[in-house]
C-alpha cells in the first residue's frame, strides 16, 4: 500500500520501527498531493521544501538515537486560522492575505514540539463563517467523494485533506460544527473537545464562547493520539480548563457493554433526510447488539438552538471582526477621504458577503433597543438548552444523533440562500452552545455513495466515553474503511 | 420585512461597512429572514432564566504582574500598511 | 432665579502596575514609540487577554479607600467603538457588575466639610496615542500605552462648583497616591478627568443639558474649563435656553470650550460580557486582607498631625495633601522637634519653590537632613533668617548641602562684638543725618542704620547683637 493511504497510527509505527523514515512518508504524500490537490483544492499554503526539511529534522533526530515523539514526523496540515510563526495565516479572507503571525498557536507550538511535518495551511469558510468552504476568498474545495459536491464547512479544506490522504490528519475548528458537519461530508473522524479542552490561543476568533479546536483524522484512533497531544491547560487562555486529561488511547476498547445512550427525538425530525435517520437508526441498532442500552429521549429547547446560535456567534464575531480596520495589519483600501472612510472601504473590500452579512446581524442583535429581545434572549435560551443537555446526561453516558441533516451537496446550491445553508448546522450547533464535547464517525453511504456521519455527544470533558464508543461502532463496521475512488 | 433598507443604512455605519443599493436589499431581506427565525426565541419564557454567557465554571483566571519582553518592533510594524517613525500611519484624525 | 451648579467627575487613573493589564509588557512611561507593545497589546488574530492579578488588586485598594463595597462577583465586558488607538475596536471595561460601587471621599469647602458620592470604581484597559502635529494629512500611533491598567473612578454630580471639584480631585490624587495604586502623574497622562457639568434652578424646575468634556490633562485646565461652562450653563438656564447636549473638549491655548464633532456617533457602545475571561469572584477574606493592610489614608494623617505633632489644621491639612511632602515632613522630625518650624519651611519656601517650577513634592532636589540642617544653623546663631532663605534657594537650584554652601561662600553670621562694633562705629559716622534723627526722638532711623550696617557685613550680622550693641553706641 501507498504511504499516503496510512492512517497516522499506521505511519507512527513504522517510523518508531524504522520501516520508513520521514522523508519517505512526506515524499509520499507530497506526491500524493501533486496527484490530486488540482482537483481537491484542500490547501491554501503548501511548502513541500519546509516540509522536507522538517522531516529530514525528524528523520536525523532518529539517526542520533532519539525516540520519536507521537506524531513526530507524520506529515500533517492546519487550517488557515490558527496562527502559524512566519507563514501567512489568512483565514480565507482578502482581509488578511498578507498577514504573517510574528507568533505560533498554542496547538501549532504543542504539534512542532512533538515534531509533526507541517506540509501547509488549509482553506475554510472566510473568518470560519460558512458551512461548505465557498466563502473562500481564494478557492472552493472539492468533495473528494464527488468533486460537484461541497466539503462541508468551514473546516473543508482540513476534511477533505484527511479524505483524499493529502495529510495524516489536519486541526480544525468548530464554533457550531464546523470539525463535525465537513468530517461528516467528507467521511473521516472530527472531533470538537469540551469547550476549554484545547487552548484557543493563536486561533483567529470568530465566537469566542462557541470556537474550539479539534482534530480530523482518518479513524478514532488517530483521533485520540491527536487529542493527546493538542488538550491541556495554556496560560495565554484565561478560558482553558486546568485538570488533568487522560491518555485517550487507553480508552479505545471494543466494548459498549453497559453503556447507556440517549437518543433526543429533536434530532431525527423535520428536515432530517431519510437515508441519514436510517443510517444513524441502524447504527443505534448495532450499539444494541453490541451490548449497550438505548432509549429515546427529548432535548425541548434544541428547535431553538439554531436561532441562539445565530444571534450569540455573530454578536461576538461583530466584535472580533472589528479589529480589521486597515491600521495594524491585513487589507487597507487603496483610495479613501479620511479615517473614517479608510475604515469603512478596508472593511468593505477586506470582507466577502458572508462576513459583513454577519458583522451586521450581530451588530444588530447587540445595539442598542435590541440587545434584549436578541443577544440577551438568546444568551437565556443558551441556559435552557445546556440545562436540557445537563438533565439527559443525568441518565444517559452519551447521546446518538446524526451529524448532519443531509450529505454533500451541490456546490452553489446553498450560496444564495444563507437561512438554508445556516440549516446544515442544526444538528451541531445544541453541542457548541452547551460547550459539550462530540465526534463524528462515518456510519455508512447513502444511495449516491456519499457518507453519512454518526454524532455521538458527551458529557464535559468526558472524551474517554465518546472515543470509546465511537471506537467500538468502528471495530465492528467497515465504514472507516471506504475511500472516494481515485478520479 | 423586519429589517428596512435605511436601518441596515445604520448596522452598515455602526459596523463600518458601505454597501451598494443592490446589497443594502440583498442585506435587508436575509436578515429579515434570520430574525423572523429567531423571533421564535421570544415564544419562550425566560423571565427566570439567568443568560449564560459562558458555558465553564472557571473564575478568577489571572496571572502575575511579571514583565517580559516586548515584541521587536520592525516585527510588530511588519504586517503593518503603512509606517512612520517608528508608528502605524493613518490618515489624519481632525477633531 | 436662584441657580445651581451640577459637577460629576468620571477620573481615569492608571495603576502602578509593572506590566500591562492583560500581557506582560512593561507599562514604563516615556519609551519609544512601540517598543513596549506584543501582539496581545495590538490586538493581533488570535491573541487572547490574561488579566494581571496586581491590577486587581489595586483596582479592589483603591476601592476600599473611597469608602466602596466591593463586589463579590464582577465580570468584564467589551465597549465596542472604532478608534486607531483602540487596537481590538473595543476596550475591555466593566459595564453592569463594576468591582467596587457607592463610596465617598469627604472635602473641605469654603462651607465646611462636604460628603462626595462615588458612584462606582471599574476596571479597564488604556488605549494607546495618537500623534497629530507633524506629520501633515496623517496622524501616527503608538500602542505603548495600550492595554496600560486603568481604574475608571465615577462620582455623582454632588459638586457645586469648580472649586468644589478641584478640592475633590486633590484629595482623590493623595488617597491614591497613599495607597501607591496610582503615582497620578497628570503630565504623563496617568491621571485624566472628564467632567460632566450643566445648571439647574434651585427649585428644579428647569435645567441645562449636560455637558461632558473631555481632554482635560491638568487640574488647573479641568478647574478652568468648568468655570467657563459653568457661566455658559448659567448664561444659557437665566436665558431659558437650555443647552443641547454635546461633547466639548477644551482649548487650553484660548481658554474656551469647544463642541467636538460627534459625526454619525450615536453612541452605540454595544457592550456585552467578555468571552475570552470568566467572572472575578472575590472572597471576603480577600477583600478582609486588603482592607487590613491599607495604609494611613490622608483624613487619618491630617488627625495625626495634629494631635502627634501640635499642628494647626490648616499646617495639617497642606502638608497631608501630598504624600510625599507628609512623608518629607515625618522624616525631617525623625531628627528634628520643633514640628512648626518645619511646616513653615516646607509650607512656606519649599511649596513656594515647587510650584514656581511647576514641580511636585515628590521633586525636592534635597533630602530632608538638608532642610533640618539648615534649621539648625539658624537655630544656633551659624546664620540668620535671611541668609537662610539664600542659602535655601541654592540648595533647591543645585540639592547642595547647606554646610557646605554656608562655608564655601562665608556666610557663618558674625556675632563678635569686637567686629560688630566697629561696624557700627563707622556707620555713625557715616550717617550723622540719621543718628540726629534718632536722637531727636525718630525711632524709626533706627531702622536705617540697621539696615547700613547689614549692608557692610553682607547681611551676615548677628541682627539682634547688631540691634543692641547699635542701640547701646546712639545712646
Amino acid at each position: 500500500m501507498e504511504l499516503y493511504r496510512l492512517t497516522a497510527h499506521e505511519a507512527y509505527e513504522k517510523l518508531k520501527k524504522r520501516e520508513v523514515s520521514a522523508r519517505e512518508l512526506a515524499q509520499s504524500v507530497i506526491k500524493h498531493i501533486e496527484d490530486v490537490e488540482q482537483s481537491i483544492g484542500a490547501y491554501i499554503h503548501l511548502d513541500f521544501d519546509a516540509a522536507l526539511k522538517q522531516a529530514d529534522d525528524v528523520d536525523r533526530h532518529i539517526d542520533e538515537g532519539h525516540e520519536v515523539p507521537l506524531l513526530g514526523g507524520l506529515p500533517i496540515a492546519i487550517k488557515d486560522n490558527m496562527c502559524t510563526e512566519g507563514i501567512a495565516t489568512t483565514c480565507a479572507s482578502r482581509m488578511l492575505a498578507d498577514f504573517v503571525p510574528p507568533y505560533d498557536a498554542t496547538v501549532v507550538r504543542r504539534l512542532k514540539e512533538r515534531q509533526a511535518v507541517v506540509l501547509g495551511k488549509l482553506n475554510m469558510d472566510e473568518f470560519a463563517m460558512g458551512s461548505s468552504t465557498e466563502t473562500s476568498a481564494f478557492k472552493k474545495t472539492k468533495n473528494p467523494w464527488d468533486t460537484d459536491r461541497v466539503p462541508g464547512g468551514s473546516s473543508g479544506g482540513s476534511a477533505a485533506a484527511v479524505a483524499a490522504d493529502e495529510a495524516f490528519f489536519t486541526l480544525g475548528s468548530d464554533t457550531g460544527g464546523s470539525i463535525r458537519q465537513p468530517a461528516s461530508l467528507c467521511g473521516v473522524v472530527g472531533m470538537k473537545p469540551t469547550y476549554g479542552a484545547v487552548s484557543r490561543y493563536g486561533l483567529v476568533a470568530f465566537a469566542s464562547s462557541l470556537d474550539q479546536i479539534g482534530p480530523l483524522t482518518k479513524d478514532v484512533k488517530d483521533c485520540a493520539m491527536v487529542l493527546n497531544a493538542i488538550v491541556g491547560h495554556d496560560p495565554y487562555d484565561a478560558t482553558s480548563v486546568s485538570r488533568s486529561y487522560p491518555d485517550y488511547t487507553s480508552a479505545l476498547i471494543d466494548d459498549v457493554k453497559g453503556i447507556k445512550i440517549g437518543v433526543p427525538k429533536e434530532f431525527f425530525g423535520q428536515g432530517i433526510n431519510e437515508e441519514v435517520k436510517s443510517a444513524v437508526t441502524k447504527a443505534i441498532e448495532l450499539f444494541k447488539e453490541m451490548g449497550a442500552d438505548y432509549e429515546e429521549t427529548s432535548l425541548p429547547y434544541t428547535d431553538h438552538a439554531l436561532s441562539a446560535y445565530y444571534l450569540i456567534a455573530s454578536a461576538e464575531a461583530s466584535s472580533n471582526l472589528g479589529r480589521y480596520d486597515g491600521v495594524k495589519y491585513g487589507y487597507r483600501a487603496a483610495q479613501y477621504d479620511d479615517m473614517i472612510d479608510m475604515y469603512k472601504k478596508t472593511r468593505s473590500e477586506g470582507f466577502g458577503s458572508e462576513v459583513k452579512r454577519r458583522i451586521m446581524l450581530g451588530t444588530y442583535a447587540l445595539s442598542s433597543g435590541y440587545y434584549d429581545a436578541y443577544y440577551l434572549k438568546a444568551l437565556k435560551v443558551r441556559t435552557l438548552i445546556t440545562r436540557d443537555f445537563q438533565r439527559a446526561f443525568e441518565k444517559y453516558d452519551v447521546l446518538v444523533v446524526p451529524t448532519s441533516p443531509t450529505t454533500a451537496f451541490k456546490i452553489g446550491e446553498r450560496l444564495d440562500n444563507p437561512m438554508e445553508m445556516y440549516l446544515s448546522d442544526v444538528c451541531t450547533v445544541p453541542v457548541n452552545i452547551a460547550g459539550l464535547p462530540a465526534i463524528s464517525i462515518p456510519c455508512g453511504l447513502d444511495g449516491r455513495g456519499l457518507p453519512i456521519g454518526l454524532q455521538i455527544i458527551g458529557k464535559a470533558f468526558d472524551e474517554e466515553t465518546i472515543l470509546r464508543v465511537a471506537y467500538a461502532f468502528e471495530s465492528n463496521t467497515p465504514y472507516h474503511n471506504q475511500k472516494p475512488s481515485e478520479r | 420585512m423586519r429589517i428596512k433598507p435605511e436601518e441596515v443604512d445604520y448596522i452598515a455605519a455602526l459596523s463600518r461597512l458601505v454597501l451598494s443599493d443592490q446589497e443594502k436589499n440583498m442585506y435587508a431581506r436575509h436578515l429579515s429572514e434570520i430574525l423572523e427565525h429567531a423571533e421564535r426565541l421570544s415564544e419562550l419564557d425566560t423571565d427566570d432564566v439567568e443568560p449564560t454567557a459562558h458555558v465553564l465554571p472557571l473564575k478568577n483566571v489571572f496571572r502575575d504582574d511579571q514583565v517580559k519582553p516586548s515584541l521587536e518592533r520592525d516585527i510588530l510594524l511588519s504586517n503593518a500598511p503603512e509606517v512612520e517613525n517608528g508608528c502605524f500611519k493613518v490618515p489624519r484624525i481632525v477633531e | 432665579m436662584e441657580v445651581q451648579t451640577l459637577i460629576g467627575l468620571e477620573v481615569h487613573a492608571e495603576l502602578a502596575t509593572e506590566s500591562k493589564m492583560f500581557c506582560s509588557c512593561s507599562t514604563e512611561f516615556g519609551a519609544e514609540p512601540n517598543t513596549h507593545c506584543c501582539p496581545i497589546c495590538t490586538g493581533m488574530p488570535g491573541v487572547l487577554p490574561m488579566p494581571n492579578k496586581k491590577a486587581i488588586e489595586y483596582a479592589v485598594k483603591a476601592g476600599l479607600a473611597l469608602n466602596c463595597d466591593i463586589s463579590e462577583f464582577s465580570k468584564m465586558d467589551r465597549k465596542n467603538y472604532y478608534y486607531p488607538d483602540l487596537p481590538k475596536a473595543y476596550q475591555i471595561s466593566q459595564y453592569d457588575l463594576p468591582l467596587c460601587t457607592g463610596g465617598y471621599v469627604d472635602i473641605e469647602t469654603e462651607d465646611g466639610p462636604k460628603r462626595i458620592r462615588i458612584r462606582r470604581v471599574h476596571m479597564e484597559e488604556d488605549a494607546g496615542k495618537l500623534l497629530h502635529e507633524g506629520w501633515g494629512n496623517n496622524s501616527l500611533v503608538d500602542y505603548n500605552r495600550a492595554g496600560v491598567p486603568l481604574i475608571e473612578i465615577v462620582t455623582e454630580p454632588d459638586m457645586n462648583s469648580p472649586a468644589e471639584a478641584g478640592a475633590f480631585l486633590d484629595k482623590l490624587k493623595a488617597i491614591l497616591q497613599y495607597i501607591e495604586v496610582s503615582d497620578c502623574k497628570m503630565e504623563e497622562g496617568s491621571l485624566r478627568c472628564d467632567v460632566n457639568i450643566n445648571a439647574r434652578a434651585d427649585d428644579k424646575s428647569m435645567a441645562t443639558a449636560i455637558t461632558e468634556m473631555k481632554n482635560l490633562n491638568s487640574f488647573k485646565a479641568a478647574v478652568k474649563a468648568m468655570e467657563y461652562e459653568e457661566k455658559r450653563h448659567r448664561e444659557a438656564l437665566l436665558e431659558g435656553d437650555p443647552t443641547v447636549h454635546e461633547t466639548r473638549r477644551w482649548d487650553d491655548a484660548r481658554s474656551v470650550t469647544v463642541a467636538m464633532r460627534s459625526k454619525e456617533e450615536a453612541h452605540d457602545y454595544r457592550y456585552f460580557p467578555e468571552p475570552d475571561l470568566v467572572p472575578i469572584a472575590l472572597d471576603k477574606s480577600y477583600i478582609k486582607s486588603i482592607r487590613e493592610n491599607l495604609p494611613e489614608l490622608p483624613d487619618q494623617r491630617y488627625q495625626r498631625f495634629i494631635s502627634q505633632y501640635g499642628l494647626p489644621q490648616y499646617d495639617a491639612g497642606i502638608l497631608t495633601s501630598s504624600k510625599y511632602l507628609a512623608d518629607y515632613f515625618e522624616q525631617c522630625m525623625t531628627i528634628y522637634d520643633n514640628a512648626k518650624t518645619v511646616s513653615n519651611w516646607l509650607m512656606g519656601d519649599v511649596l513656594r519653590a515647587l510650584n514656581e517650577n511647576g514641580k511636585d513634592p515628590s521633586d525636592i532636589p534635597f533630602p530632608p537632613a538638608y532642610l533640618v540642617d539648615l534649621i539648625k544653623y539658624v537655630d544656633d546663631g551659624t546664620i540668620s533668617i535671611s541668609i537662610a532663605k539664600k542659602v535655601f534657594d541654592e540648595m533647591f537650584a543645585n540639592g547642595t548641602d547647606p554646610g557646605a554652601i554656608i562655608k564655601e561662600q562665608g556666610l557663618v553670621q558674625i556675632s563678635d562684638e569686637g567686629e560688630l562694633l566697629g561696624v557700627i562705629r563707622q556707620v555713625i559716622q557715616e550717617n550723622a543725618p540719621s543718628v540726629a534723627d534718632y536722637k531727636a526722638g525718630k525711632k524709626k532711623a533706627l531702622g536705617y542704620l540697621v539696615g547700613q550696617a547689614m549692608k557692610l557685613t553682607k547681611g551676615k550680622a548677628n541682627p539682634q547683637l547688631l540691634n543692641k550693641l547699635l542701640e547701646r553706641e546712639l545712646n
